[in-house]
């Protein structure tokens, strides 16, 4: 037995010689610095700076710094990951699209006075609809504890009395609001990135789910894709639950819902002047949006509608 | 047949239960969201059962051991999937509702949906090395060999349903797939009649 084993000794393995300790603990100090020096490396190849890296239960939530414009990022490849970055001299400004087709929601419903935000992201939604709308009470679910001290450490996001964060799933955090007997003006869907969809907050069952915590006038906005053969798949999801909607196409695509019918053009041009001076204030040009708005089914009523029970999101949307 | 039941039974039940433990995770989600302590909830359940099954099927192996048995545990685990397809979603609701927090909760519901099939599932390898075994000198091997088999199924499983059956059925008629290839190999496993020498 020994002979073949013989660091066995006794029955106990023979301890290490402190050269040997020695060296260990030099590649165990490598190896943490090596941790910290890959992502300042990358950084700074491309002029951008490290500002913050957590890594939380569900991923690493990155901050980055690239001529005065900040990010969150969940990849350390910021070109595809970037979740939320804010200009750090004019902090009002909406620097990516999504966000400001997001807005869009309220030429639709100009007026909401309760508003669930699903995905918090670095704050942009709820720290403008905060200030656009004095009257409104907003919540906000996030799943990644992480992701809420990020935005309040490094996207001067902050809970107040109107904006509330909820740490939990929001599908969970749905289900409670509509056996308490909650309901919303507006609900925003901000819980997707381009690497991983939560295949539960994409099948009809939950659609159907928030449709119930939704106000008679109510309208649901979701950042979703424009691309993949999700597309499809997710189009017609929506519309097995809210027939019409609207349907906002850039970079991302963003779906615009109201449970009730859909309002004529000359409403929305309507509304968009009454935001027009208010959006410029943080980068939007109200008309231009307004053109994005498109009630154009293109996409393949075929296809299979994503239930609970037939949820292969993640599968569907690879190129 | 003697020898190949044993192997076919132990690789089959190694599939079924990662495919159930990753349906696991679709059939909770709606309830219990995707957060990490619902797989931590479900992967906990699996484990602990999958031990204790591993103690009783050692027992039981015993007391006349025979290929007939180890095919009945296969229908028993199957069967006790189909509970789950007709009152999963509700016995899910009910218990989000009893227990908030949001560990507990996904904790007692993966026991209440997963705990019975992956005990009965768990009891089959040690059986299945029992009905292999001749003499002490070639027992590492068998055991050796029926893990192998046992744990490649449970590979297989993962990857067939996480890649594959996802995309081409519903959950429940995975899980209905899953009972019916177990019946189809549990039932003609029973009929056997030979006896193992004691």
């Amino acid at each position: 037995m020994s002979n073949k084993c013989p660091r066995l000794k006794g029955g106990a393995y023979e301890p290490a010689t402190p050269r040997a300790r020695r060296t260990a603990l030099v590649g165990l100090a490598a190896w943490v610095l090596a941790l910290f020096a890959v992502p300042l490396a990358d950084a700074q190849a491309n002029g951008r700076q490290l500002l913050h890296a957590e890594r939380s239960l569900y991923r690493e939530v990155l901050v980055y710094e690239t001529d005065g414009v900040r990010c969150m990022c969940f990849t350390r490849n910021c070109r595809t990951g970037r979740q939320t970055c804010m200009e750090m001299r004019r902090p009002e400004r909406i620097v990516m699209n999504y966000p400001r087709m997001m807005l869009g929601a309220l030429y639709v419903h100009p007026e909401p006075r309760r508003i669930l935000i699903v995905g918090l992201g670095g704050g942009t939604l709820p720290r403008v609809l905060e200030q656009l709308l004095p009257e409104a009470r907003i919540d906000v679910v996030e799943i990644d504890p992480a992701v809420i001290r990020v935005a309040k450490s490094h996207f001067g996001f902050a809970e107040s009395e109107r904006v509330r964060v909820a740490a939990m799933d929001g599908r969970v955090f749905v289900k409670r609001a509509q056996r308490d007997g909650r309901r919303y003006d507006m609900v925003m869907l901000d819980a997707f990135d381009h690497e991983y969809i939560p295949e539960h907050l994409l099948t009809r069952d939950f659609l159907a789910e928030v449709r119930a915590v939704m106000t008679p006038d109510g309208v649901l906005v979701a950042n979703t894709f424009s691309s993949s053969r999700l597309y499809d798949h997710e189009s017609v999801t929506y519309a097995a639950v809210f027939d019409r909607f609207f349907n906002l196409k850039r970079e991302n695509r963003v779906i615009i819902a109201p449970l009730g019918t859909l309002p004529s053009r000359a409403e929305l041009a309507q509304a968009s002047e009454r935001f027009a001076a208010a959006f410029r204030t943080y980068g939007i040009d109200a008309r231009e949006l307004l053109r994005l708005f498109s009630t154009r089914r293109d996409w393949d009523e075929r296809a299979r509608v994503l239930t609970d029970q037939y949820s292969p999101a993640n599968l569907l949307n690879r190129r | 047949m003697y020898v190949v039941f044993p192997y076919l039974v132990a690789g089959w039940s190694g599939f079924f239960v990662m495919a159930v433990e990753l349906l696991g995770g679709r059939l909770m989600a709606p309830t219990f969201g995707s957060s990490i302590y619902v797989w931590g909830a479900i992967i906990t359940v699996f484990m602990l059962a999958l031990s204790l099954g591993y103690l009783a099927g050692g027992r039981w192996s015993l007391v006349r051991p025979s290929v007939a048995r180890l095919g009945a545990i296969l229908l028993v685990a199957a069967a006790s999937v189909t509970p789950i397809l007709a009152f999963g979603a509700d016995a899910l609701d009910t218990i989000a509702l009893a227990v908030p927090d949001p560990r507990y909760g996904s904790l007692l519901a993966a026991s209440a949906l997963f705990f019975v099939p992956t005990f009965f599932s768990g009891m089959i390898s040690p059986y299945a090395v029992r009905l292999l075994v001749r003499d002490r000198a070639t027992s590492g091997r068998h055991a050796g060999q029926l893990y192998f088999v046992s744990t490649f199924g449970s590979a297989a499983g993962t990857l067939a349903t996480s890649f594959y059956l996802v995309l081409i059925l519903e959950v429940n008629h995975i899980l209905l797939a899953l009972v019916a290839v177990s019946f189809a190999i549990g039932i003609p496993a029973c009929l056997t009649r030979r006896q193992v020498d004691e």
